[in-house]
């Protein structure tokens, strides 16, 4: 029960920034789509018989559902439980460290929904929707953006002070962004980087957003669900793990 | 009388640092408890055992007649906790913080909002509703702290320092708040560094050393066994008080002690050792005698190490 406890006070937080938080977020993925989709796009004839603008556009909505989560769970995890010391709080009331980390994961979850929703919106908007199956990426980024928040919390869990947060995107969510096959297609890549695509969990995102996205659905999906559930089921013990560690004493 | 806590010999490992070494205390139904001790002495230690922020690693800990070795979310249902630091939600008004803390416990926002007008109102805080509550002062933060710990209607408080940094009247203000509480059957636990709201507060409470207990009492019982009834300060440097005090003291019937850097003479008859000052090579105007109180005892107690004679 403190889990949904725990979500509410982040809507009841969130309701009160969501404007400023998500309108900003219009704003990248057009700059992307135009600098790269437009701009890169004329020198590119066609990537799998699409156009480039087409290629990268469903890619877009995986990585912000990536990077909501990321911020979520590292920068406004970590103010929370070392400045505003919410966790503390929550503990005090009757829950466990299990399920106020649980909130943070649902809450993680959520905003990979929304923001993905808001650039879905934009690439529809730009005409870059040809399927209604798209419809089903909303839903859909609940899985990734459950994964991103699980490994977002791991490592929040084990940081010692606010500036390594920067770390963890740079080294780790930056590469993955880049080597997701969002720009390029992996298959461009040599075959270990192939390899390491698959334990990409924002590969596996981005391939299904674009299969939905252009209405090009065929069974090998599930493979992509299966192994983002795999890391759901995998970490989702380790956060809470890591949690009650720093917070009982 | 019944016994809603009951400690024995707990103890609490650190790294290197020992901060409990084996304490004991029980806390009766309806009672203030208090937990005085300079800083580090392992109240707030004991205070985050009693609600669920940490183990109980070593000896017993029982809590509303349950052992606990990690107090369990439904012993935490009737357990309000103001910490020592405040853990406010910045991002949110006064209202908001009620509405939310209170929905941890499974209120409805409309509910919590109802009772959180009533506690606003109980610790002076109405018209404050929608204050933003990073822009509230310390003192009111602490207020409205101490107004969200009441949420659940706890049947016990543990208020790890709730006064300190608040001014005089919101001191006042939260003491008879406290009263108020008590008088209610609810049962307190407070630590705290000022020894007058321990004293005007406390049933029973226990002076904390170095994650020991020296001493344990009702604050009047401690001031009679630990201490003589009166006392004469004497404000004069080292150099100028005779190197022989002790020992002339002792021949007045005065028991010469040096706590906190500064000379202390504790008597049976203070008006008769005040008559001798001047035996004694003690200026009057540099000497002020009073009745003894708990800050004598807790001097006495946790000052010793810091003798300069
Ligand atoms: N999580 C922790 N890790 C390491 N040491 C700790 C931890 N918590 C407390 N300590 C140490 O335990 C000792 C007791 O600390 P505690 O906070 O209980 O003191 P306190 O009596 O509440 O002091 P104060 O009056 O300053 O609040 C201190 O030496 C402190 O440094
Ligand atoms: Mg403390």
């Amino acid at each position: 029960m403190m889990a949904w406890y725990a979500f509410k006070r982040h809507l009841t937080v969130f309701r009160r920034t969501w404007w400023s938080n998500v309108a900003f977020n219009f704003i990248e993925p057009f700059l992307y789509l135009s600098a790269l989709g437009i701009g890169l796009g004329a020198f590119i004839p066609q990537i799998d018989g699409i156009s480039y603008i087409q290629f990268i556009a469903p890619g877009m909505a995986a990585a912000a559902g990536m990077w909501a989560a990321t911020f979520e769970c590292t920068y406004a995890t970590f103010i929370r439980l070392h400045y505003q010391k919410s966790f503390h709080a929550m503990l005090a009331a009757p829950g466990t460290v299990a399920e106020a980390v649980t909130g943070d994961i649902l809450f993680g979850a959520l905003k990979s929904m929304l923001f993905g929703l808001v650039i879905l919106i934009v690439i529809g908007l730009w005409g870059q929707i040809q399927s209604p199956w798209a419809g089903l990426i909303p839903l859909f980024l609940l899985l990734p953006g459950t994964v991103f928040s699980l490994l977002a919390l791991a490592y929040t869990g084990i940081t010692p002070h606010i500036d390594y947060l920067g770390y963890y995107v740079t080294l780790f969510i930056t590469p993955l962004y880049l080597f997701a096959g969002i720009f390029f297609p992996v298959s461009s890549m040599p075959a270990w980087v192939q390899y390491l695509a698959w334990v990409n969990p924002l590969y596996h995102s981005v391939e299904v957003c674009r299969a939905l996205v252009l209405g090009n659905i065929y069974a090998a999906l599930w493979l992509h669900v299966a192994i983002l559930l795999a890391y759901t089921v995998c970490l989702g013990w380790l956060p809470a793990y890591l949690f009650r560690k720093r917070l009982i004493t | 009388m019944e016994i809603v806590i009951r400690a024995e010999n707990l103890r609490k490992q650190f790294g290197d640092v020992q901060a409990l070494k084996g304490i004991s205390f029980s806390i009766a139904r309806g009672h203030c408890f208090g937990f005085l001790g300079h800083n580090g002495a392992g109240k707030s230690t004991t205070m985050r055992m009693l609600y669920g922020l940490s183990t109980v690693d070593h000896g017993y800990l029982q809590l509303l007649g349950e052992q606990v070795k990690l107090t369990p979310p439904h012993l935490k249902r009737r357990l309000g906790v103001v910490p020592q630091e405040d853990n406010l939600d910045p991002e949110l008004s006064v209202m908001e913080n009620l509405q939310v803390y209170g929905g941890f416990f499974g209120l409805s926002y409309r509910q919590a909002r109802e009772r959180g007008r009533e506690l606003l109102d109980f610790m002076g805080l109405s018209g404050k509703e929608n204050a933003n509550v990073e822009k509230l002062s310390g003192g009111l933060k602490r207020r409205l702290v101490i107004a969200r710990a009441l949420i659940n209607r706890p049947s016990i408080v543990i208020l790890d320092e709730p006064t300190t940094g608040l001014d005089p009247q919101a001191r006042r203000l939260v003491w008879q708040k406290l009263r108020t509480l008590k008088a209610g059957g609810v049962t307190l636990v407070l630590t705290t560094h000022y020894m007058e709201e321990a004293a005007q507060l406390c049933d029973e409470l226990v002076i904390m050393h170095e994650g020991e207990v020296l001493a344990e009492g009702s604050p009047a019982a401690l001031v009679t066994r630990h201490v003589q009834p009166y006392v004469i300060e004497v404000h004069l440097p080292r150099e100028q008080i005779p190197p022989d005090i002790v020992e002339k003291a002792a021949a007045f019937g005065g028991e010469a002690e040096q706590m906190a850097h500064a000379l202390f003479l504790f008597s049976k008859d203070g008006k008769k050792l005040w008559q001798s000052l001047a035996e004694l090579g003690l200026p009057q105007h540099a000497c002020y005698l009073r009745g003894a109180h708990l800050e004598d005892v807790y001097l006495k107690l946790t000052g010793r190490g810091d003798n300069l004679i």
